[in-house]
């Protein structure tokens, strides 16, 4: 499952998708990000049937993805996001 | 003496949705294995689906109060209503939307995105690939499987613009009873143009200002049908469509915004004969049922 996290607004969109088939729950993204966007959840709540951790974006984070992130994502030169060099399984991505 | 008529007049409240309750006539729940209940405490509305076996016995769909607890009770009462059934019997109870964990009875709680894909599958049969959500407080755009199973999701929840609760507010602010809104919005000459924002606030400012302006209280509506389709395709473009689609929620029922979606869309929605604003409930029974098949429902469960 692709599960989007975040928002769309005026300004743009503002999502970062787990894909929770490649997830495993290892929890290395949530050291990994400065702003701690992630967490690791034994259940996931929006597939009651599977039985694996899963990560996911913290609930009162993803309505401010644009502000958490940001610090991540300058206008020049940017560094490999650090959430995303930290998932080997690579289910993380980020739409802007 | 017709002071007094006009004010009563002015104290309709035109947002009020009808409410209802349903039993299935040809069930009998003592014949069933497993009675689950679904109860979805959504920001608008909440909904009690009892299943028989994972079939809809009876329901209750009514609004909900300031109370998320009381909510949820009220609205297994209502459903009950219909029926002798004791509320002890059911064999497991899951809570989901806005207000999931304040469902007291509740035995676990499920997210409304896995509900409503699991719903949409069973109201409206496993063809649905994309489960379109409009609810009182948020969108959400969902796409699954043939088994009900969520395999891309979108919601949008920052505010409440493009939602049922501001069609409720606009249905108060024009006078016009929220059934009548969807038929009353094509009643014009010449299709207007959205209004420029879907925020209650902003459209409500703009609305008042074209009234101002002339316009009659049909075109400012199809101003405002118009504006939500617009927002609510452009949640839909993201995720992208496949056939078919299915809109779950009681946006569902409003054709003022939906016959002006669907051409953004290219597709025809599905029909049900089923109360749209059901389908979050409808799969939280229905995800009751699979645990209890599982073994995993109440001790005292089963027949």
């Amino acid at each position: 499952m692709l599960a989007n996290y975040g928002y769309k607004d005026a300004s743009g969109d503002f999502f970062i998708t787990i894909d929770t088939d490649k997830c495993n729950g290892c929890g290395d993204c949530v050291p990994a990000c400065p702003a701690g966007v992630f967490e690791v959840v034994d259940e996931d709540p929006n597939d009651p049937f599977r039985d694996d951790p899963v990560a996911m974006v913290v609930g009162d984070k993803k309505k401010k993805l644009k502000y958490e992130c940001n610090p991540c994502k300058p206008l020049s030169n940017r560094p490999p996001l650090p959430c995303e060099e930290a998932c080997k399984l690579e289910a993380i991505s980020h739409s802007w | 003496m017709e002071d007094i008529e006009m004010a009563e007049e002015e104290k309709q409240e035109f947002w009020r949705w009808t409410e209802s309750n349903w039993k299935n006539p040809d069930m009998e729940w003592k014949d069933a294995q497993y009675i689950t209940v679904g109860i979805d405490v959504g920001s608008v509305s909440s909904q009690a689906v009892v299943m028989a076996d994972g079939k809809i016995y009876v329901y209750g769909n009514m609004r909900t109060g300031s109370d998320s607890p009381d909510s949820a009770r009220n609205a297994l009462k209502f459903a009950l209503e219909t029926t002798d059934l004791p509320e002890d019997r059911m064999d497991y109870c899951i809570g989901t939307g806005y207000g999931r964990v304040n469902v007291p009875m509740a035995d676990r709680s499920i997210t409304e995105i896995a509900c409503h894909a699991r719903g949409g599958n069973f109201i409206y049969g496993n063809e649905v690939r994309t489960v379109l959500d409009v609810g009182g407080q948020d969108i959400k755009a969902i796409q699954c499987d043939e088994k009900g199973k969520v395999t891309n999701f979108l919601m949008n929840d920052k505010c409440a613009a493009g939602t049922g609760r501001g069609m409720e507010v606009f249905s108060d602010l024009l006078g016009v009873p929220i059934n009548d809104v969807g038929e009353r919005s094509f009643n014009v000459e010449e299709e207007p143009s959205a209004v420029s924002s879907t925020c209650v606030v902003y459209a409500k400012s703009e609305a008042t200002g074209l009234l101002r302006k002339g316009w009659s209280t049909e075109e400012v509506l199809a101003a405002y049908c118009r504006a939500m389709a617009e927002r609510i395709y452009s949640l839909v473009e993201r995720i992208g469509v496949t056939a078919e689609f299915a809109i779950t929620g009681g946006m569902a029922k409003n054709r003022g915004v939906i016959d002006r979606l669907m051409p953004m869309v290219g597709l025809d929605p599905m029909k049900t004969e089923w109360d749209t604003q059901i389908a979050g409930a409808a799969g939280a029974a229905l995800f009751g049922y699979a645990l209890c098949q599982k073994g995993k429902g109440r001790k005292k469960g089963g027949a």
